[in-house]
């Protein structure tokens, strides 16, 4: 099924009889859930885009590749840099605005600017019953009633079928500045990342290889902005960071940030892929805990993708934490998001049932 | 403003109620005196009065648990307060209600500047959360104006926003996690010093809900390191098309302005009169601050000052030192103060896209002839965000009522446009029979559905951010 406008989804929606897989660009399949596909793809295309007012609106069908080429030209870009999946994972297919909100999918800037999440100013969607409901709008600040904008954003269609998502977007920059550090330990490199992200010096980027492309601990800080500014920080920084050594500096096109975000060094390695959020300072702990075979951290230490053995329940290792860990890639007999506690999990529960009262939106995705 | 009748079965037990609350709370956390419980009977929104039942100050998770079981099992109505600050009426009691102030929760939990966050009881107020982090070279960047009084709790209710939001996001983008209890007693935790949520993101539905679906009672916010320094520029133009065209201007160019204000005549005249800070008389004023370095700064402030100069302004002020960057922002902090000198004055928030502005002024100089009452506007200009400050007598007959309807009729003008009702003071009682203006049935029973699931029996502050006549079934019930 592939409705070309939002009524037509909800008359879809309304007359379904079984379960129904909704379906983005199908880069981010994520989960298991059974069901006939609907496809989003035909309700795309922009709507509004005012650069001075940096909001664009477009269906949630609508090519991300689409919507960045628009902002390029305007010299805006989406800020929180949605993670392609597509080598990760070895999917093929174009990623859409929606699949990037449903999935709240976010990259190495989070750390700095804030999450998918955080950039979302309004929806348009679909409930389980074929209601057609609004809620935020266009406007960057907006507290008019609840916000089901960051509800809906990560609910992986289990409450609703986006089909209109509007974006705040932010300039793009002048320059990209990359500072490494050599052969810390995990535990000294997310010390050495919190120093700066707790310095004035604004990072947009702090990520830690326990392998880098050579073979030895790689620290990696990303600075951006004007060139004078992003040497200035960049000097401010390395004399921060004296005490883990000498930072080496270098200004390209930040390709190297591609590769933070896409997760590309898991790409063609077997295994499963856990996608681990937690407090930065007990990152490197946690990683001791499960003996993974590779490891990555972004936002800080606040982010670790781990590469295990297909199979394992990394939960049972990692414990009690303060956190959560999602399998991102590869099967194992436990849920692919992280169990809520009984009383969060009500909450949920009740949430689904609301929306979507047959249980027929992405049914077993997250549950 | 219609409000529900109280429940006369709820009234009639009073002194069981309080017998109940005073079981589980010490002596002085009780207030039931009737000379006493009328230091709650409004907020900042002070033209609606009502004392409530009584009202509870619990001092820990454990006793807001005890509170609402309580009431929860009696069938109480329960309404939050944080400090009292809601502009929109967002704390107002009914007569039948237990108010739960959290006046008392004020301490810091933890602070850890490594992961960059803190976390507070939610009775302590906006300000003395940078106050707790500030020797350490930190701050907490949402900064509502009322920050000195507001409390984080209220702040989490309705999401509230500030003049640097530009930048550094408003409540919800820098809230990390809270513990919350529901209106039946269960303890929550939602979210942590980590990122983002593990499931559904209910952290970012309770963040503005009004104290509808829960009582937050700790938060773990997120804390940053204090900017180098920071400057603002003033410029005066003859227009408040080319002020919105400066500002355009100024963000396409790719420059990040942690905050950009605007001011219209009537305005500029009170604070003139008031603070005597020496803005230029135009038709519209911007202040427009940047962050960094002093080299960054100047680099900066060149671009801005070169974007500004092509427009024509009647006046060009950059701050060279604190002196006179203090100066600059005098005027604009001193607005609601001069504006309340000349009379008493309703503040709205309601937010525009900015490409809007002009139009907008314009109607709203064409409204306040028709209605008879002057207007002054503050305005967040890089967001949008409105802050028209009707004047009216609040002892004249009919001036309130009249100053309401101009209000609404500038509300529905905004979502006309694109925009909302409100930016950053939230529903309360002020807008909320404006909703069905800005959404659609089938929104607002979305909206209230989740209230269903946290909050089945609609005890907790129900009369509110719904127009009555939409939820009444459910508070029925």
């Amino acid at each position: 099924m592939t409705p070309k406008t939002e009524t037509e989804l909800a008359q879809m929606i309304a007359g379904a009889n079984g379960p129904l897989r909704i379906k983005g660009g199908g880069t981010r399949a994520i989960g298991h859930c059974e069901g006939d596909a609907l496809n989003t793809s035909a309700m795309s295309g922009i709507s509004l885009y005012e650069p001075g007012a940096l909001t664009i609106v477009a269906g949630a069908g609508t090519p991300l590749a689409e919507v960045e080429k628009v902002l390029a030209a305007e010299n805006q870009r989406i800020a929180f840099e949605p993670m392609d999946h597509r080598a990760l994972l070895g999917t093929k297919g174009e990623p859409t605005l929606g699949g990037m909100a449903a999935a709240n999918v976010s990259g190495p800037r989070r750390i700095s600017v804030g999450a998918c999440r955080d950039f979302m100013l309004g929806v348009r969607f679909v409930d389980g019953a074929g209601n057609i409901i609004k809620n935020g709008g266009r406007v960057m600040k907006n507290v008019t009633g609840y916000d089901l904008v960051k509800l809906m954003t990560g609910s992986y269609g289990t409450l609703g079928v986006l089909t209109e998502v509007s974006l705040k977007v932010l300039p793009n920059v002048d320059c990209v500045g990359t500072l490494r550090l050599h052969g810390l330990t995990d535990a000294q490199a997310i010390q050495a990342l919190s120093a700066a992200l707790g310095s004035p010096f604004e990072a947009t980027g702090a990520a830690h290889f326990p392998k880098g492309p050579a073979g030895d601990p790689v620290t990696m800080l990303r600075i951006e902005g004007f060139e004078d500014s992003v040497n200035y920080r960049a000097g401010k920084l390395t004399s921060l960071l004296k005490p883990y050594g000498d930072a080496e500096m270098t200004v390209d096109d930040g390709a190297a940030w591609t590769d933070v975000r896409d997760v590309t060094t898991f790409a063609d390695q077997p295994g499963n892929v856990w996608r681990i959020s937690t407090k930065p300072s007990d990152a490197a702990e946690l990683v001791s805990r499960i003996d993974a075979k590779a490891v990555q951290y972004d936002w800080g230490g606040g982010l670790i993708w781990a590469l295990t053995d297909e199979g394992r329940d990394l939960r049972s290792a990692l414990g009690t934490f303060d956190g959560h860990a999602t399998l991102i890639r590869g099967t194992a007999d436990v849920p692919t998001f992280h169990p809520e506690v009984p009383a969060l999990a009500a909450i949920t529960t009740g949430l689904r049932a609301k929306f979507d009262p047959r249980g027929i939106l992405n049914s077993g995705i997250m549950s | 403003m219609e409000m529900p009748t109280p429940d006369a079965s709820v009234m009639s037990r009073k002194a069981q109620i309080v017998e109940r609350l005073s079981e589980v709370l010490p002596r002085d956390a009780v207030i039931s005196d009737e000379r006493e419980t009328r230091a709650y009977e409004c907020d900042a929104l002070t033209a609606y009065k009502c004392p409530p039942l009584c009202a509870v100050l619990p001092a820990n998770t454990k006793q807001v648990s005890d509170v609402l079981r309580i009431c929860h099992e009696m069938g109480v109505p329960v309404v939050p307060r944080g400090s009292g600050t809601s502009l929109a009426g967002g704390a107002l009691p009914t007569a039948d209600c237990v108010i739960l102030g959290v006046a008392k929760m004020n301490d810091v939990i933890e602070t850890n500047y490594d992961d960059r966050y803190i976390r507070v009881q939610t009775g302590r107020t906006n300000l003395s959360v940078t106050g707790a982090v500030e020797t350490n070279g930190f701050f907490y960047a949402p900064d509502p104006s009322s920050q000195l009084a507001c409390a984080i709790a209220g702040n989490i209710a309705m999401n509230s926003g500030g003049a640097h939001c530009l930048k550094y996001g408003v409540t919800t983008n820098n809230l990390m996690g809270v513990t919350m209890v529901l209106m039946d007693g269960t303890v929550v935790q939602i979210g942590g010093a980590h990122l983002d949520a593990g499931g559904l993101d209910i952290l970012g539905v309770i963040c503005g809900s009004e104290g509808q679906l829960g009582v937050v009672t700790e938060a773990t916010l997120r804390i940053l390191h204090k900017p180098e320094g920071a400057r603002p520029v003033l410029m005066g133009y003859d227009s408040s098309e080319v002020a919105g065209q400066v500002v355009t201007d100024i963000i396409k160019a790719g420059i990040l302005p942690v905050a950009i204000e605007f001011m219209d005549r009537p305005c500029i005249e009170a604070t003139e009169a008031f603070a005597k800070a020496g803005y230029p008389m135009c038709e519209a004023l911007l202040i427009v601050e940047v962050e960094g370095s002093d080299a960054e700064i100047d680099a900066q402030l060149k671009l801005i000052m070169e974007i500004a100069a092509k427009h024509n302004p009647v006046e060009l002020r950059e701050a060279k030192d604190a002196d006179e960057a203090g100066r600059i922002w005098l005027g604009r902090k001193s607005a609601f103060g001069a504006m309340g000198q000349i009379n008493d004055y309703m503040c709205l928030d309601g937010t525009i896209p900015v490409s809007s502005l002009p139009f907008v002024l314009k109607r709203i100089g064409e409204m306040s002839k028709e209605f008879g009452l002057d207007v002054g506007n503050v305005f967040h200009a890089g967001d949008g965000n409105m802050h028209p400050l009707i004047l009216f007598d609040a002892n004249k007959p009919g001036d309130l009522e009249l100053c309401e309807d101009f209000g609404a009729e500038i509300l529905k003008l905004c979502v006309e446009v694109g925009g909302c009702l409100t930016g950053e003071h939230g529903v309360g009682i002020e807008k909320r029979d404006l909703m069905n203006v800005q959404y659609d049935p089938a929104d607002l029973e979305a909206q209230m559905a989740i209230k269903d699931i946290f909050d089945p029996a609609w005890l907790l502050n129900a009369a509110k951010v719904f127009p009555l006549n939409t939820s009444e079934t459910r508070r029925a019930a």
